[in-house]
């Protein structure tokens, strides 16, 4: 069986953490950045997968279900406050939290 | 096993590229899942199948699941869609694709210059849960206090 290059692993991480950034720099709906934060987080845990594959340990299947954990929390706690935001606003628009002031 | 590899990493880009690019909320999450569904496969073949599994379960299933239950809940209609469009511009992409290619460039550079290749046997479950439940438990228990503190924020904050 022939071996996969690491930085070929790497280098997919990081093509699908720049294509979650461009998404959360570019849109403005806000379930949108909300989906590339998913992106980048995924593709980080990819990255720990790729080191585990590297050396043969578990330890970054570990980190992998910590950032899945974090993944989990951190989209429940997000999606209530999109749903806060559109009672208060009417809109997914981001632009529209300039104008929570005070 | 390879060429399982370079097919599952061209079709993970080329959907988070549509997820995106996408105009229409459902579609782009969607071709999310079908991302996340790659991104499983290349966990399989690159020897961690437990990752594999909880990808697909609890990244695929669980919360894409949750993001189509909020998607229905807003009721984004045609309205949202021809919003998206008009914000689509070209104008506002330029900028944010070149500095995300400088990163790009930069990341790819440092990578090249290492010449090692991965170790093609599995970690199955067995190894993973004995590190996790023996010198890793204390991080398992962490992770269960942040899911419940998940848990309650998010019941607190979707209350009317």
């Amino acid at each position: 069986m022939e071996t996969i290059p690491t930085e070929h692993g790497l280098i997919l991480a990081g093509i699908l953490f720049v294509l979650g950034l461009i998404g959360v720099l570019t849109r403005r709906n806000i379930v949108f950045v909300l989906m590339s934060l998913e992106i980048m987080l995924n593709a980080s845990g990819l990255a720990f997968i790729v080191a585990a594959a590297r050396w043969g340990h578990a330890e970054g299947q570990i980190m992998f279900l910590m950032i899945l954990t974090l993944a989990a929390a951190e989209v429940a706690v997000g999606l209530g406050l999109i749903i806060q935001m559109y009672r208060k606003f009417q809109t997914v628009d981001i632009s529209v939290l300039s104008e929570m002031k005070g | 096993m390879s060429l399982l590899f370079y097919l599952a990493a061209f079709v993970a880009v080329i959907s988070t590229v549509a997820v995106i690019l996408q105009s229409n909320i459902v579609h782009a999450l969607i071709y999310l899942i079908l991302s996340l569904l790659s991104v499983a496969v290349i966990f399989y073949v690159l020897g961690s199948p437990f990752a594999a599994v909880l990808e697909a379960i609890v990244y695929a299933g669980a919360i894409m699941v949750l993001f189509l239950f909020v998607i229905m809940m807003l009721n984004l209609g045609q309205h949202t869609r021809d919003q998206e469009k008009q914000w689509l511009s070209l104008k506002g992409w330029i900028f944010p694709c070149l500095l995300a290619g400088v990163l790009l460039f930069q990341l790819v550079s440092v990578l090249s210059s290492y010449d090692l290749n991965m170790a093609p046997e599995t970690v199955g479950v067995l190894e993973v849960s004995a590190l996790l439940f023996g010198p890793y438990v204390l991080a398992v228990e962490l992770a269960s206090i942040l899911l419940l503190a998940g848990l309650i924020s998010a019941y607190h904050l979707a209350k009317k």
